[in-house]
């Protein structure tokens, strides 16, 4: 019955993995070779002591599987390992495989540090992937930049903060809210807004964003209340009746874990229908909805870069490889598709520098673009977050988006946001 | 913040919240009823508590799993069958704890604590690695939800009113069980003196094992409950612990009626303070509140006189 979700080699998938490997062994063979031949002397690419050698580089994964943040992370880890083999599948990076070393942050922010100290100065991991939430990659942050490593992060964010030893690879909270309040106001008319949170950093400082937004740059916008639960508050009843009281003509919710889950039903069973009550959201991804019930938030609308629906080859081969390797009831949000961008965007910086160093590698980041990412496209900006897109979409009953607008442009990544601080 | 509203418009909502606030209490009393059992009668620290709601969850989630694809003609009422094994299964388990675990740890009530705590994290880690870290969903037939409109404006949600029916219930059968029958008169004469209830001739290890085990039945059941209106995941029964112990310990642990007045009284504030301040505020006031009342009175609302 035990069954590690964030193990390749279940029983399961084995079967099938074998022959897709048997099948592509002849060419395999080729291609390292060819791929060798081509690699660098390890001399060159690794003058700082890293895990390099003439056939392996070794890389870290720092996330939760187990504890109370194991809900959010396992996607990440998944989406990870799956760049990874495909990229050892290619050849690797700059001849070299990559492989893995696995450590568990448990979701204690603490133990994210130590962890992240073993990978950077007992394993002298070449880059890390991970972390999730704010807190745990605020902790693991002075260790990067003590023991000089390279963080790849996935999670959309609030910003404020930018480091030459981190790549953002999900949004800052400007790049995520402007886009959805500018199109909510336009489409809808929507001029009153309800701004709901969880009680931390991430939900308040983007609640504040939002309000400077609306006071400041919508006609007629207007913040009609504005409130914060505690992490894990189940009883929204009262905020409830409050909302129908002062009828906004939109929900701007930011409620994330456990609560999530309780909001949205208890919503549904207190006669708010979404179809007719604007609801947007920056903190449900196809993930949240599996645990809320695609029929308890059918048409709410969500923000933000990536939509497991969304319509391009690029995104249906990562839907494709993912099933694949995961199982095909996996869902994909968000910060799934933003982890997988990680290992492609270090090796493409890899082999822009020509180096595994780090101080190479950051400051070849800027520029480094990935044109086969789901999402679409990405290039690191100087700041070191990325230019994507901000789409809106609609939720289905079934527990996916409908994708209704995306921008015409990338949006700029924006961590210091003058006027809205 | 009541201006430009209309007298009706008020006088509904203010329905509305006093419904919201009865709700609050049901789910308070539905909680915290298996925990004053445990904690109450028996002395022991269940830390675990909100694991064995937990179970009930998983149980109520693979019973919609199994009627949805199995047989689906019945899926409407498959919540009550759901109820009932969430009932045997987390009361199953919870013997099988007392037996294991918890009767060596009777003449050392703080070392519950710790053992329990134990057991809740061992109880995480088996959900997680047999259900998936992830959380489910659980579906509910369509008569359990939305909400019934009472007027224009006053509109109650049936979750709501079937979580209330379901509190009542259980109250009940509890107070009837505890009071009128025979286990009940054993509990009690236990619970006030262990030695000379033995002596009497009650077999005070089977009379421990049943209580232990029906305590956690009921959290069981209230976890099956609670699908409706919160998460089900490895860790879900974590959001529930603090308030159960809140509740219980307000109450005075051995009194199951201070209980149920500390549910009432710390539901109703919190509510009422929900609408007029925030959810954060709100649970700041309460908290201190609770706090300021037992640094009057430590043994809670309510003391039983027992004989020690």
């Amino acid at each position: 019955m035990s069954t590690d979700p964030t193990n390749p080699h279940r029983p399961d998938l084995l079967r099938r993995r074998l022959l897709m490997g048997m099948a592509a062994a002849p060419f395999m063979g080729l291609a390292a070779r060819s791929a060798f031949a081509q690699a660098p002397a390890t001399a060159a690419v690794n003058t700082t002591g890293l895990a390099v050698t003439d056939t392996e580089v070794t890389v870290g994964i720092l996330h939760s599987v187990t504890g109370t943040m194991a809900i959010s992370e396992t996607g990440s880890v998944q989406a990870e390992k799956l760049a990874i083999e495909q990229i050892n599948a290619m050849g690797g990076v700059l001849g070299r495989k990559i492989k893995i070393i696995q450590e568990d942050g448990a979701s204690d922010w603490p133990n994210f540090a130590e962890k992240a100290k073993k990978l950077l100065v007992n394993d002298k991991c070449a880059s890390v992937f991970g972390c999730w939430t704010s807190a745990s990659r605020k902790a693991v942050l002075p260790v990067f930049e003590q023991y000089n490593g390279m963080l790849y992060y996935p999670t959309f964010y609030e910003g404020l903060e930018q480091s030459k030893n981190v790549i953002y690879t999900g949004q800052e909270a400007t790049q995520q809210i402007i886009a959805g309040l500018d199109w909510v106001n336009k489409t809808k008319g929507a001029k009153t807004f309800y701004l709901l949170g969880s009680d931390y950093i991430w939900p308040r400082t983007s609640n504040k964003i939002a309000r400077k937004h609306i006071e400041g740059h919508l006609a007629g916008g207007k913040v009609v209340g504005e409130e914060y639960f505690p992490l894990g508050h189940t009883q929204f009843n009262s905020v409830i009746n409050k909302i129908k009281l002062v009828k906004p003509d939109v929900i701007y919710a930011i409620i994330v874990g456990g609560s999530n889950v309780a909001f949205y039903k208890q919503l549904k069973a207190a006669g708010i229908d979404l179809s007719k009550q604007t609801l947007l959201t920056i903190s449900v991804t196809e993930d949240e909805i599996d645990g809320i019930g695609g029929e308890n938030i059918a048409g709410a609308f969500a923000c933000m870069k990536y939509f497991q629906s969304l319509d391009n080859p690029n995104n249906k081969a990562f839907v494709e490889a993912f099933h694949k390797m995961w199982g095909d009831k996996t869902v994909i949000g968000d910060v799934t598709q933003a982890a997988y961008l990680g290992p492609w965007l270090w090796k493409y910086t890899v082999e822009k520098a020509g180096s595994f160093d780090i101080d190479k590698v950051a400051a070849a980041s800027p520029g480094v673009e990935f044109k086969g990412a789901p999402e679409g496209y990405v290039r690191i900006h100087e700041n070191h977050h990325l230019w994507s897109k901000t789409r809106v979409g609609k939720a289905r009953a079934d527990g996916q988006y409908d994708v209704i607008y995306e921008t015409a442009d990338l949006v700029e990544p924006d961590p210091f946001p003058k006027g809205y601080q | 913040m009541f201006e430009g509203y209309s007298l009706g418009d008020l006088a509904s909502i203010f329905v509305m919240q006093g419904f919201a606030g009865l709700i609050l209490f049901s789910v308070f009393v539905l909680m915290a009823l298996g925990l004053a059992i445990i904690f109450g009668q028996m002395g022991v620290i269940n830390m675990a508590h909100g694991e064995f709601m937990i179970l009930g969850a998983y149980v109520t989630w693979m019973c919609s799993q199994i009627f949805q694809n199995y047989i689906p003609a019945l899926f409407p009422i498959y919540f009550f069958v759901a109820m009932a094994l969430a009932f045997v299964a987390s009361g199953a388990l919870g013997m099988l704890v007392e037996w294991a675990l918890i009767r060596h740890l009777y003449k050392r009530p703080l070392d519950t604590l710790l053992a329990t705590w134990g057991l809740s994290l061992i109880l995480q880690q088996v959900y997680r690695s047999v259900f998936g870290p992830r959380e489910v969903g659980v579906d509910l037939p369509s008569w359990m939800m939305g909400s019934l409109q009472l007027t224009d404006t006053i509109e109650v949600q049936i979750n709501g009113l079937f979580v209330m029916s379901l509190t009542v219930v259980i109250t009940v059968v509890v107070a009837f069980l505890m009071f009128r029958s025979g286990w009940g008169r054993q509990v009690r004469a236990v619970v006030q003196n262990r030695v000379m209830a033995g002596a009497v001739g009650i077999d005070t290890e089977k009379v421990d094992r049943l209580t232990f085990g029906i305590g956690c039945g009921i959290a069981g059941v209230a976890g099956s409950a609670f699908t409706m209106i919160g998460s089900t995941g490895p860790t879900a029964g974590q959001l529930y612990i603090v308030d159960t112990f809140l509740v219980v310990v307000f109450g005075g642990a051995q009194s199951l009626l201070g209980t149920i007045l500390s549910a009432f009284t710390i539901s109703q504030a919190q509510s009422t303070m929900e609408f007029f301040l925030s959810g954060s505020i709100a649970k700041v006031l309460t908290l201190l509140g609770v706090v300021g009342i037992l640094m009057l009175r430590p043994q809670g609302l309510f003391v039983l006189k027992i004989r020690r």
